[in-house]
């Protein structure tokens, strides 16, 4: 494995060995082994299809795998009482629509629920962190619009922030950029970069590659449910690895700004 | 919140002394409380009257109450604002119960049609329904709520379905009578002998506020529901258990009341937005306040008509209709 400078003395947050996960038959994902630690941004990218998605549910204990382990904390996923799991881990989907007009606090406070469901929860903490999380990510001047009206990017970062409530030890997250013009999707991965900083662990699916080149720690390169590469942006980005992933059709060249790949289209 | 409760308070005060005879509210008082503690009664009509309209408001109270709760807690659990208590199908298997119960002879002696009798049919069936619904959602996994819905669905045309084979089959002219009268609803009981149904509805209440946590997640999706903790499919079942047992105990009592459970939560959730906690205790005091008054209307309504009593869900979707427009207009002009 690629471990950088110093990342062997963080601790694993979540270790996945072995995983295999399959849908009707149709094996999605194929003996994965998968390591994230405190403090690192982890891009896991490959083309539509590829897993990614299944291995970030697996990863977030919402879907049980077939054959191989996920371990939180050093315990095994499943061994987690659900509340307590959700108090380690924060995931977002790559969609969520709430079926009802709700605002930005509510959305933002709905990620206390693990220490305030039950009938003999306390929260007293709760107000003065959900305000932080708002703060946070930048959305307390929109604390009371309603979560309908907001824009992509806003929308997404209420949704993090609704995540931080949970005080997670990481946060999983399918394709946060997706729907994001190029600033707004360079100023979430900052985001993600500064939570990082605070010794989050930050696994993120992503079909963004430069956006995952220039702000990730290090990418998993995943294809037909199988891990193809892993290690630092500039040890995955490579034109002959992308091209077994993607096929023909994509360049690698230089940041012109960072010495860090950039992946574009071939005319 | 206040305000709700307010109103609540108010509708099942000024509820008693509508009707064709109006009573004066200090005559009604001292009645009351004359026969609270026992003391012959200083006016006896009052007492009279009070004691035919009294059990009336208060089925009126719990039954709005509940179906406010129950409707408020099927929309979240369906993700959709245009599910109601009767969606699942536990009202038409109700009438389907009391259909059963006036049409075959065999099962239910004649003249005993608005006793007991067809109420327990009605809730028997209702509590099968619920329950079969409930183990469909075990089975499926709880996770496909769309299939809940269509099964529902379904359940609601079967019954429809065979109560017109019922009535088809039936040569009994005052038997369909009475069950196009108990299929209308309404809230014309004598005395408090539905009362027992009261604790049902009430554990079945008590389990849905329990569950309102889970709810606001549910209303994400059930994959963010799960990663927060949720037990996404033992909520499933609890929340579809709880309100069907709500509506069953209810529906066996006064028949299907319309637009209450539809309403009651869309207006709430425009006041006191969308949170479930808030929206649920919001829809019992709304709902139990608003249908006492519509059923007060009904009463006073009668005093002027030749024709008798209209049945109360005509008014509560007359009354409803135009009030929830105006606040989905508001609503719907901008953000609140």
């Amino acid at each position: 494995m690629a471990a950088r400078t110093g990342a062997t003395e963080t601790p694993v947050v979540i270790e996945i060995r072995a995983l295999t996960h399959t849908f009707a038959t149709v094996p999605v994902v194929h003996g994965v082994d998968l390591t994230l630690r405190a403090g690192e941004v982890l891009a896991l990218v490959g083309p539509n299809g590829s897993g990614k998605s299944t291995l970030l549910r697996c990863a977030a204990g919402v879907l049980t795998s077939d054959q191989g382990t996920v371990t939180l904390a050093e315990r095994p996923i499943g061994g987690w009482r659900p509340m307590e799991r959700a108090r380690m881990l924060a995931y977002l989907p790559q969609h969520v629509a709430p079926a009802f007009s709700v605002t930005v606090r509510e959305m933002v406070a709905w990620g206390r629920h693990p220490y305030r469901a039950g009938l003999t929860a306390h929260d007293p903490q709760g107000g003065q962190i959900v305000e932080g999380a708002l703060r946070q990510m930048e959305v307390a001047h929109l604390a009371d619009h309603l979560f309908p009206t907001l824009s992509g990017g806003e929308a997404r970062r209420c949704l993090i922030a609704s995540a931080l409530a949970q005080e997670p030890r990481c946060l999983l997250l399918d394709e946060p950029t997706g729907d994001l013009d190029p600033p707004h999707g360079r100023a979430l991965f900052l985001h993600l970069r500064r939570l990082a900083g605070e010794r989050l662990a930050v696994l993120v699916v992503t079909h963004d590659l430069n956006l995952a080149g220039l702000f990730a720690d290090r990418i998993v390169l995943l294809t037909a449910g199988r891990v193809v590469a892993e290690g630092s942006p500039g040890e995955v980005l490579q034109a002959d690895l992308l091209t077994e992933a993607y096929g023909a059709g994509l360049v690698v060249g230089n940041h012109p700004m960072a010495p860090r790949p950039t992946v574009l289209a071939a005319p | 919140m206040v305000w709700l409760l307010l109103f609540s308070l108010v509708a099942v005060a000024v509820a008693p002394l509508l009707g064709p005879t109006p009573l004066d509210p200090m005559v009604a008082l001292q009645s009351a409380w004359a026969q609270l503690t026992g003391q012959p009664a200083g006016d006896p009509i009052a007492g009279q009257i009070l004691a035919l309209r009294l059990p009336r408001v208060c089925l009126g109270w719990v039954t709005g109450a509940g179906l406010g709760v129950a409707g408020a807690a099927f929309q979240g659990l369906f993700r959709n604002p245009l599910a109601t208590p009767y969606t699942s199908g536990v009202a038409a298997a109700a009438s389907l119960g009391a259909a059963g119960a006036l049409l075959c002879p065999g099962l239910l002696a004649a003249g005993g049609a608005s006793s007991l009798g067809v109420g327990a049919a009605a809730l028997a069936a209702a509590l099968a329904e619920g329950g079969l619904l409930a183990a469909i959602a075990i089975r499926t996994g709880g996770l496909r709520t769309e299939g809940l819905l269509l099964a529902g669905v379904t359940f609601n045309f079967l019954a429809t379905a065979l109560i017109l084979l019922l009535r088809a089959l039936t040569a009994a002219p005052l038997q369909l009578l009475y069950l196009d009268r108990w299929l209308m609803g309404g809230l014309d009981v004598v005395g408090w002998e539905w009362l027992p149904l009261t604790p049902l509805a009430a554990v079945g209440i008590m389990a849905l506020l329990y569950h309102t946590p889970a709810l606001d997640q549910l209303a994400l999706g059930h994959d963010l529901a799960a990663s927060r903790g949720v037990r996404v499919e033992r909520a499933t079942v609890g929340i579809l258990l709880a309100a069907s047992l709500v509506t069953a105990a209810l529906v066996a009592t006064t028949g299907p009341i319309g637009f209450v459970g539809l309403l009651v939560p869309n207006g709430v959730r425009r006041l006191l937005g969308a949170g479930h906690p808030r929206l649920l205790i919001g829809s019992l005091l709304a709902g139990g306040g608003f249908l006492v008054l519509c059923d007060g209307a009904v009463r006073l309504l009668a005093a002027g008509s030749a024709g008798g009593e209209l049945p109360v869900g005509v008014l509560t979707a007359l009354l409803g209709g135009p009030l929830f427009l105006v606040l989905l207009l508001r609503s719907l002009r901008g953000p609140r």
